[in-house]
């Protein structure tokens, strides 16, 4: 139903930075140092103005009339009557105009009333865009399946923000440059195709490729002290986080299949053939995740008796596995303490890359294949883990409160700050949900930002060591502007995209506050979402506490030009640094419009499974 | 939307934009430096520290200029538009009871709700779209003069004029969370302009402390904001405040904390947003930033506490009473938690700030004090329902406190300019005489802030003293002829009725703003008997002036005290009960107007009663005002202190009560020690080091060596067992392994080439299988 572009810029993301990889590897790390550099900036330049392509030509279809938020809308309707009159009346389709609307997919609605049933929003209109899909192993039922929605868009233009800053802080390594750039670069191919999975083969195959580069990155280029044992640290955890949602995921596949082939199953799934939703031909055991969340919403994932316990369903069996498995890369409490270190450890484009984007992976599949896949278990996991997020949120902010180390303070901030996003997943309504996706945009630019200015100072002072720098801002005034600006999103200032996060993932978890409950044996907790979001409130104050102790501390005060004789301003391409992922911060905090509708209309195909508003 | 900004729905968008667009220009293009070598820093007026042998930026002359117009432009614009909104606002009949200007659009989507952004011209707008312009006009024309020799005064023009905009955009907000956005942008410009030399330690710390503890605040009400959302769908004040059935329903619901012993609510949401205003405001127990914040620059002063900031609070929740009071009626006695809160935090804050204020020294503080007193009179007014009376103290308050803090801030010029001569003088000393060098060191140590520095300034700067006197008996609301005495005395009135009626809040209320104003009129009439009486007390003092008066720095800084004196001494008619003898007749033939205007705000349940003239409540007034006066005037006036003399309080308050007073009741170190080192003892050592490091971490770094020993047990399992199954296979083991080992250290691209061959592997069987499965 979207236009897209007959050029397939999706698989032009992920490998034209692999083949750039491999054609660097042949240049001279002495003699062709420029040109490794100029070759991997043009490649990260050009993968960003592909990422802006597709994220602007996917906000044109959501927006405006007769776009996604439109159809959404008509489709939402359409469940409504029908749930209320077994029916389905496109003339009592209310504040749309219909006039946009496809005439056969109007008629197929007409003819299959059943279907407004099954959420439209999920399987007709997904809101998939600039799709490919072409059968990989067809024996597996893997195929190479590929597009973006209204969540991973904004994550593609993120990670092509991100990957131009890493190539431009990384301009004065000397050391094995051409394989810095070279492994950087598989690391943004991996990132990128984990976004833009469909198919959950595929998007374990990117999710490995992202973290073995993230070793040697680690581990070869980082800070002495600390580089090997982070680098296995983090390596160990997510691995082991990944292999656990592996095992889920494989399972459900194995249960989806059992499925389609009952007799119920196989009815669903001919009527899906016939409709077009799943492609002719398709086989039952497939890793497509359209096709699995079409098997979930049936109910395929729901039937009692699992493992032989009466009251235990599949979805509620794996949800918690598959759900922190990921969460794992998102830093969720108890298992988030990979993440500090690594990013202490690792040059400091890594640590941009890694806590700008990687983490956002983390949450990223965490939703994809936890809350979408298995709705049912979300509904009866999320309401306790929730507590973890707490933790979280209020712990990061703690710790990064009493650190010495300027990139601890940072590194525990983004802990605190991905806690959010996984609360916001937790609240299971769209304004809360809304709120983790722009978090996830917001939160990746501005610690990108962050470590961008702490990799500045470092440069300059080789210290990180908090008490012992000062009034910096007189000598690095871009710097300290930018940590301000950084600082101030990560309180949750208005005006900066931080609010615009934050603030939608309290109302969502105060709307949701009355009627999620947990049951505790026979002691049920409800109305409990409000008291945590008030106690999350504290880790708010924290943060401002620690942001402006350290801008205190670093930037503002008396300057010492005998110690540190080397600190000037900084260079051109710092400068564009700071404004790659500066100016987004500022632009997304005055005018939400730009991603709020788009990630809205990513979040609302999640919210039809999950049955709720 | 079909937007015309000629039309007045549409007109006050436009407001906050000149000062916005005038902070981006200036931030942008206007602020350029160049940089020359560190010279002496009494030049600044000794708020820059000396950098020796190193080179600062100064800002470029024409920067500077540039930058001064940009920022006038701004709000002079402001100023016209809302002098034009004003004109309009008050010419309609009963504005806010039916008509309002307002337009809107959307924001932020959020699901089937979509937050919208707009405007908002009733009563309460109106006037401050009145008040706000002048006195920020005025700040922007002093700061001309006051910021003349600072090394970076287009960074001041722009962060006053990013101040200047959030202020506005906050008056003409038509629901919370546009409000709340000019809010915390005002916070964020306190910050940096109290920390604006920011080179001095005290300065940042103040910057940080004052934006810690409004944070902690803001946080609250965010939370009330976010309640109040989720309760109604909507955060319009006019879809909340003026709807009936969304007050019943709020006043009805129970609150999600303490919901069971009976709080509702609106009572929740209510006390969150006073919270809001309780750290905005400066109200007890969190006052604590704002005698800090005096480390500014004195045209912040004013706008924070005067003009922007502090208004800012009580205007807020002047504007969400009808929430507060939703299901009580405090004119009959039945009053809501959130207003009782008011009432005791206001009256308490108006009491216990005077009494610091009364032993200050420096001559910002005691303002400070003063305007923490003041704050909480209106507090306490809107506690006990007088609504009216609670804004028509804001505005004269603003007024004469902006020409208070901008005459100090002339009294503080004119000291450093003493003490730079007496610097300079010293130097010619020095020349002839070596050894006077020593002593030369010392001057550093001088406060041109401190009053008992002072003394005679009458002399030296007389159109500072008139207009400091002219504040100062507005302050103290000395009767009949002062703006403080018409809004003060209003709110004393109200609080008679309640007391008359046998209600306990207004009796409070009464009683402690009663002692309150004595204190005021006391330390106001000690502050300007120490500044300005008697004979110059020191050397610095002898030579203070202003540069005489054609330099632009005298004419600058002296034009916005002359515009502000007759809005302090006179705005106060516009709000004068119509019983009142003579005065009423003359200025109220047809009913208080000020009254008459803004009560349409609200609706009509919600209205205050106005009234009835009693003569008690204004001999009061009479009483408190004068007599505060005439003790200030006895002790500082009738025998001024002289030099080396001790201040007078001094001698008659105990010793152990004055310090109390001058270390504010030592409130801040109990925070220190209550509050923050708690809790940096609760990140050190329990959360980082016990459980992250300790308990997580801990528990990793055990399992991993479980695995390792786990792995050695294997290892000489593997010896006893198998040993000898064959040497090959673990020799091979250990080939691969060093040949690994190579791979990693040193050489890594052929590790990768070998990877990148297995993806363009996976990558032909990928297309070979496409192509197969496409035919």
């Amino acid at each position: 139903m979207i236009e897209t572009f007959s050029f397939p810029v999706l698989s032009a993301i992920i490998f034209f930075p692999i083949i750039v990889a491999v054609v660097i590897l042949f240049m001279d790390n002495d003699k062709q140092r420029d040109l490794i550099r100029g070759t991997a900036l043009t490649t990260a330049v050009v993968l960003l103005v592909l990422s802006a392509m597709v994220y602007f030509g996917y906000n044109n279809e959501v927006s405006g009339d007769g776009g996604l938020l439109d159809r959404q809308a008509v489709w939402q309707q359409l469940g409504e009557q029908y749930t209320a009159t077994g029916t389905v009346d496109l003339n009592a389709i209310e504040g749309v105009d219909m006039s946009v609307f496809d005439e056969t997919t109007l008629a197929f609605f007409e003819n299959y009333p059943a279907y407004a049933d099954i959420d439209g929003t999920v399987i007709f209109d997904h809101g998939l865009a600039f799709e490919e899909k072409f059968t990989w192993i067809d024996s597996l039922g893997v195929s190479y399946h590929v597009a973006v929605d209204g969540l991973s868009a904004p994550m593609v233009l993120l990670t092509g923000m991100v990957a131009v800053a890493g190539v431009l802080i990384s301009w004065r390594i000397d050391d094995r440059i051409r394989e810095f750039m070279a492994f950087f670069l598989l690391l943004v191919a991996g990132v990128y195709g984990v976004f833009v999975a469909v198919d959950m083969f595929v998007l374990f195959f990117f999710y490995e490729l992202a973290i073995f580069p993230m070793y040697l990155l680690i581990a070869g280029w980082g800070w002495v002290k600390l580089r090997e044992y982070a680098a296995m640290k983090l390596t160990l955890y997510i691995l082991i986080g990944s292999v656990v949602a592996l095992i889920g995921a494989l399972a459900m596949v194995l249960t989806a299949n059992a499925f389609w082939n009952s007799a119920e199953g196989d009815a669903i799934f001919q009527a899906a053939q016939q409709a077009g939703v799943i492609a002719e031909g398709a086989p039952k055991f497939n890793f497509d995740i359209v096709q699995l969340t079409l098997a979930g919403e049936a109910g395929a994932f729901n039937a009692l008796g699992y493992l032989g316990i009466d009251t235990l369903t599949f979805a509620n069996f794996w949800f918690p596995f598959i759900f922190i498995g990921f969460a794992i890369l998102a830093g969720m409490f108890p298992f988030h303490n990979w993440s500090p270190d690594g990013h202490v450890a690792a040059p400091t484009a890594v640590s941009m890359i890694h806590a700008g984007v990687l983490m956002k992976l983390g949450a990223y599949a965490a939703l994809r294949m936890g809350v979408q896949l298995l709705p049912e278990g979300a509904q009866t996991h999320l309401p306790w883990l929730v507590f973890l997020t707490l933790v979280n949120v209020v712990m990061g902010a703690f710790i990064a409160f009493r650190q010495r180390d300027f990139k601890y303070v940072i590194g525990f901030s983004s802990v605190s700050h991905m806690g959010l996003v996984s609360m916001g997943w937790a609240s299971m309504n769209t304004i809360g949900m809304t709120g983790a996706g722009l978090q996830m945009f917001s939160h990746g630019a501005m610690t990108a930002l962050f470590f961008g200015c702490v990799g500045m100072v470092y440069d300059r002072a080789h210290t990180r060591d908090i008490p012992s720098l000062g009034g910096f801002i007189r000598r690095m005034p871009w710097v300290g502007v930018a940590f301000i600006v950084g600082g101030l999103t990560s309180m949750g200032m208005p005006g900066l995209s931080g609010f615009i996060a934050e603030f939608p993932i309290f109302m969502g978890m105060f709307a949701a506050s009355d009627h999620i409950t947990l049951q505790i044996g026979s002691f049920t907790l409800s109305n409990y979402y409000s008291i945590i979001v008030i106690i999350a409130a504290i880790a708010i104050v924290i943060t401002a506490a620690y942001v402006l102790r350290v801008t205190g501390q670093v930037f503002f005060g008396e300057f010492d030009a005998k110690k540190y004789p080397e600190v000037g301003d900084i260079t051109i391409t710092d400068r564009a640094i700071l404004l790659l992922l500066g100016v987004p911060l500022i632009v997304l905090g005055m005018y939400p419009a730009i991603m709020a509708p788009m990630i809205q209309a990513g979040i609302q195909p999640v919210i039809a499974i999950l049955g709720g508003m | 939307m079909d937007v015309n900004f000629s039309d007045i729905n549409y007109l006050p968008w436009l407001i906050p934009v000149g000062p916005l667009l005038a902070f981006v220009i200036i931030s942008l293009l206007t602020n350029r430096s160049k940089w020359v070598p560190a010279t002496d820093h009494h030049e600044y007026g000794g708020h820059h520290p000396d950098y020796d042998g190193m080179e600062v930026p100064v800002v470029t002359t024409q920067s500077r200029i540039a930058s001064i117009v940009v920022g006038m432009s701004g709000v002079v614009a402001a100023w016209l538009m809302s002098m034009t909104v004003f004109f309009e606002g008050i010419s309609t009949d009963k504005l806010g009871d039916k008509t309002v200007f307002a337009s809107g659009m959307n924001w932020l989507d959020t699901g089937l709700n979509a937050l919208r952004m707009g405007v908002l011209v009733d009563p309460l707008t109106t006037v401050m779209l009145f008040m706000v312009p002048i006195a920020v006009v005025c700040i922007f024309i002093y700061s001309i003069g006051y910021m003349a020799h600072d090394p970076r005064q287009a960074r001041f023009f722009s962060l006053i004029s990013l101040f200047a905009g959030a202020m506005l955009t906050l008056v003409v907000a038509d629901n919370l969370l546009l409000l709340f956005i000019g809010w915390e942008v005002m916070g964020l410009c306190s910050y940096m302009l109290i920390g604006f030399w920011f080179e001095k330690k005290s300065a940042y710390s103040a910057a940080i402390k004052a934006f810690t503890v409004t944070r902690v605040a803001d946080v609250i009400m965010l939370l009330g904001i976010v309640y109040l959302y989720a309760m109604t769908g909507t955060l319009n004040f006019r879809e909340i405040l003026n709807n009936p059935e969304t007050l019943d329903m709020l006043s009805n619901a129970p609150a999600i904390i303490f919901g069971s012993w009976g709080l509702s609510a609106s009572g929740l949401i209510g006390i969150f947003l006073i919270i809001g205003t309780v750290g905005k405001s400066a109200q007890f127990p969190l006052h604590v930033w704002l005698p800090d914040a005096m480390e500014g620059p004195t045209p912040v002063s004013a706008m924070i506490h005067a003009a922007a900031m502090v208004s800012a609070g009580i205007y807020a929740i002047i504007r969400m009473y009808p929430l507060f009071a939703a299901g009580a009626d405090p004119h009959h006695g039945v009053y809501s938690e959130p207003l009782i809160f008011m009432a005791v935090i206001g009256s308490f804050t108006a009491l216990f700030a005077a009494t610091m204020g009364v032993v200050q020294r420096d001559v910002k503080a005691v303002l400070a004090y003063s305007t923490i007193s003041q704050l909480g009179f209106m507090m306490a007014a809107l506690g006990i329902g007088a609504y009216v009376a609670a804004f028509f103290h804001l505005i004269t308050h603003a007024f004469f406190k902006a020409l208070l803090f901008m005459s100090s801030g002339a009294v503080i010029h004119a000291m450093e300019h003493g003490e730079h001569h007496v610097h300079e003088h010293h130097h010619e000393h020095d020349e002839h005489d070596e050894h006077h060098h020593h002593d030369e060191t010392e001057p550093h140590h001088f406060d041109p802030q401190d009053m008992m520095n002072m003394g005679g300034l009458r002399y030296k700067i007389p159109v500072t003293f008139y207009a400091f006197v002219a504040g100062g008996i507005s302050l103290a609301g000395i009767p009949l002829i002062t703006a403080g005495f018409w809004s003060k005395d209003e709110i004393l009135a109200d609080a008679w009725l309640g007391l008359t009626h046998g209600y306990g809040p207004p009796a409070l209320v009464f009683i402690m703003l009663a002692l309150a104003a004595f204190l005021t009129a006391f330390y106001t009439s000690r502050q300007i008997g120490l500044t300005f009486a008697g004979q110059p007390r020191t050397e610095e003092a002898e030579h203070a002036g202003l540069g005489g008066p054609r330099s632009i720095i005298s004419r600058t800084m002296q034009l916005p005290l002359i515009i502000l004196i007759p809005f302090a001494l006179f705005a106060g008619f516009v709000g004068v009960p119509p019983e009142f003898p003579i005065f009423g007749a003359i200025f109220s033939p047809d009913g208080n107007p000020f009254f008459d205007f803004v009560k349409y705000t609200v609706l009509e349940a919600f209205q205050p009663e106005k009234p009835p003239f009693s003569w008690w409540p204004v001999l009061t007034s009479f009483g408190v005002a004068l007599g505060g006066w005439y003790l200030g005037w006895l002790l500082y006036w009738r025998e001024p202190v002289k030099a080396g003399e001790e201040d007078p309080i001094k001698r008659i308050l105990p010793e152990s009560i004055y310090n109390t007073l001058m270390n504010r009741y030592y409130l801040d170190d109990l925070y220190k020690m209550v509050f923050v080192q708690p809790s940096q003892w609760f990140s050190r050592v329990v959360v980082s080091e016990f459980i992250d490091r300790g308990i997580i971490d801990g528990f990793i770094h055990l399992i991993a060596r479980l695995a390792n020993w786990i792995g050695d047990l294997l290892k000489l399992l593997n010896l006893w067992l198998i040993d000898g199954v064959g040497d090959g296979i673990p020799q091979g083991i250990v080939r691969f392994g060093v040949w690994l080992r190579r791979v990693q250290t040193g050489r890594v691209q052929q590790y990768l080439i070998l990877a990148i061959m297995a993806a363009l592997l996976i990558g032909l069987i990928f297309v070979v299988s496409t192509t197969v499965a496409a035919n």
